[in-house]
């Protein structure tokens, strides 16, 4: 019995550390006190200061916030409407062209991605006169990637949504419009959220199709760094790498607090929703969405 | 407040709701039309056009001089890559690298994916996020953070050292090792994900039978295990293989200048030798690379799931 169980966690533990080492020595180092990134020099938090100092960091970091929340927005709001034609109308013309562009950036290499797209804007600003290379072409390029990923995320939850509330709002005389913003978005405004949260985190991590459409001045944080990461061991690296393991750890830290506490409500709630009728509550999250919104 | 919603809608005529729809479906169509298919078609315009006499353009592809039509494609860019044999190469070598990444993901991955999915239900959750965790931060500073433990004087190195194993650090920066070791950490959690999904809702009394018949530990993970995760293997292998073909940061920063790897290549094209109709070249042929499996493999399902039918 206990020799079955030895393979199995030291497998897991193993591949634990593999996933977890870099990470722990990253931040260690970020408060190595040697010029040597490598070689221990006693704890310091000068690094720390020397980042928050840094102009290039700055300044990458500000212009790559604003890209991914343009990033964000844009892909959600045109990743819905991809993701409601592609799942809800059954044949409309270009429907397989629509599919196919959606799925490519899935599995279209970034440098290939960036690479036609800076061919292309450098083509329209010849004919044209713009757009510079900047925020703008960036947030053109981290959009047409983050698109696909949303329009996935989103398409999966309505592909699996009950269809029949949409139907009796409708039998009770909404119009298209008035079921979609009343029924169907507050019932995959889960989905929504996650999408969101995932074209934002791409956005800020993206850094090949910035390198190619970033303009002299206007380079996103990511391509600082690769820049700085391309030349050797960096301990402003290690400090900028450090800081994004805490901010993760305190989101994953407030969202299981918060998920725990949506729990216990929803417990609460069930119990005294069974008091009341003596009938189990409304399972379906339709249902439990509206109460938990109530409690509020 | 008197609202209009709260009214039954009148009996409406039929156009304004094509006009929802038309809305809905035009304009992420445009969007993709114009920013994704079209930088696409430039590229290949672009693979296949000469560079205008001040050598800062491009002459257009079709024009009309003295009353001919006349059509300049030049496959000057694709001939290069045929005859010299570096391109071919490093194709050979971008797909090789990531078929090895793909079979070390699926080796570590398949056994870990396995005891998560036979763990506890109660703390199978709790394993699955230490897996998605990392992954949360940076992928650059991730692969970068290796950096510090592969040095010539990194961790690894100094403890090898400290326990007396070796007597000269290793080189490990810039080898094949380092280069591996950053892809698997890259793209191991997309081998995991999609095994775990399938492993977990493996029925466990199709082993037990099997081990009740006769079958060795090892006949049964063969025989049963392994044919009935089939699913969660070959998602797998596509989500890692596919983007490893491609990429370009783990290389830059792990791997050697003797390494050979397509989106290296075509940077430097790009970016030193400013030989867009070449880098542009070597963009399609990877494009066609990357969409001819695809295509076959959506050609084998499609005709797997009539054949089911």
């Amino acid at each position: 019995m206990k020799k079955s169980a030895v393979l199995p966690l030291t497998w897991m533990i193993l591949v634990y550390l593999f996933l977890y080492l870099p990470i722990v020595v990253l931040v260690v180092y970020s408060f190595n006190d040697s010029r040597m990134v490598t070689i221990w020099g006693g704890w310091t938090l000068k690094w720390y200061g020397a980042v928050v100092h840094d102009q290039e960091v700055i300044s990458g970091l500000i212009l790559s916030l604003k890209v991914a929340l343009a990033t964000a927005t844009t892909s959600v709001l045109l990743g819905t409407l991809a993701a409601f034609a592609l799942v809800r109308y059954r044949r409309f013309f270009g429907k397989g062209l629509l599919n196919f562009m959606i799925n490519i950036p899935l599995v279209m290499p970034t440098v290939v991605i960036a690479l036609a797209l800076l061919m292309f804007f450098v083509t329209v600003q010849k004919a044209l006169g713009f757009p510079q290379k900047g925020f703008f072409t960036i947030f053109i390029g981290h959009t047409v990637m983050a698109i696909s990923y949303a329009a996935v995320v989103i398409q999966s939850r309505l592909k699996e949504m009950d269809r029949s509330i949409e139907e009796a709002a409708m039998d009770l005389g909404a119009r298209p419009f008035q079921v979609f913003m009343l029924v169907t978005l507050p019932t995959i405004s889960q989905a929504l959220v996650s999408a969101w949260l995932l074209a934002f985190s791409l956005s800020l991590d993206e850094v090949v199709i910035s390198a190619f459409l970033s303009g002299p001045g206007s380079t996103t944080l990511p391509v600082v760094i690769f820049s700085r990461a391309r030349l050797g061991l960096s301990p402003t690296i290690n400090v900028v790498g450090a800081i994004t393991v805490y901010l993760v750890i305190i989101a994953v830290a407030v969202s299981s607090l918060l998920m725990a506490r949506r729990e216990r409500l929803r417990a609460k709630q069930a119990a005294q929703a069974l008091r009341l009728d003596g009938e189990p509550p409304p399972s379906h999250e339709f249902g439990v969405g509206l109460l938990t919104a109530e409690g509020r | 407040m008197p609202d209009r919603n709260d009214l039954p809608a009148p009996p409406r005529p039929r156009k304004p709701r094509r006009w929802g729809r038309a809305t809905v479906i035009g304009i992420p169509q445009i969007w993709l039309l114009a920013f994704l298919l079209a930088p696409f078609f430039i590229l290949l315009k672009i693979s296949v056009s000469e560079t205008d006499a001040l050598g800062i353009g491009f002459d257009p592809l079709v024009s009309y001089v003295n009353d001919v039509l006349q059509v300049h494609i030049r496959f000057s860019a694709y001939l290069a890559l045929v005859r010299d044999s570096l391109y071919i190469v490093t194709y050979l070598s971008s797909l090789w690298y990531a078929l090895l990444t793909t079979v070390l993901c699926l080796v570590i991955g398949y056994p870990f994916a396995y005891f998560i999915a036979r763990a506890r239900p109660t703390v199978r959750p709790g394993l699955l996020m230490l897996v998605m965790l990392p992954f949360w931060t940076s992928f650059l500073i991730r692969i970068y953070a290796w950096k510090n433990l592969l040095d010539i004087n990194g961790l690894i190195n100094q403890a090898l050292l400290w326990v007396g194993i070796i007597h000269h650090p290793l080189r490990m920066m810039f080898t094949e090792f380092s280069f591996m070791i950053g892809m698997v950490y890259g793209y191991i959690p997309f081998m995991i994900l999609p095994l775990y999904a399938t492993l977990v809702k493996l029925d466990h009394r199709l082993e037990e039978a099997a081990a009740d018949l006769g079958a060795t530990p090892l006949k049964t993970f063969w025989l049963v295990t392994v044919p009935l995760s089939r699913s969660g293997i070959v998602a797998g292998s596509l989500l890692v293989f596919i983007p490893a073909v491609g990429e370009y940061v783990i290389p830059e920063l792990l791997a050697g200048p003797s390494t050979l790897n397509i989106g290296r290549v075509m940077w430097n094209e790009f970016f030193l030798n400013l030989d867009w109709q070449r880098a542009s070249a070597v963009a399609i042929v990877m494009i066609v690379l990357i969409l001819l499996p695809i295509a076959v493999f959506n050609r084998y399902q499609t005709r797997s799931l009539e054949s089911a039918r």
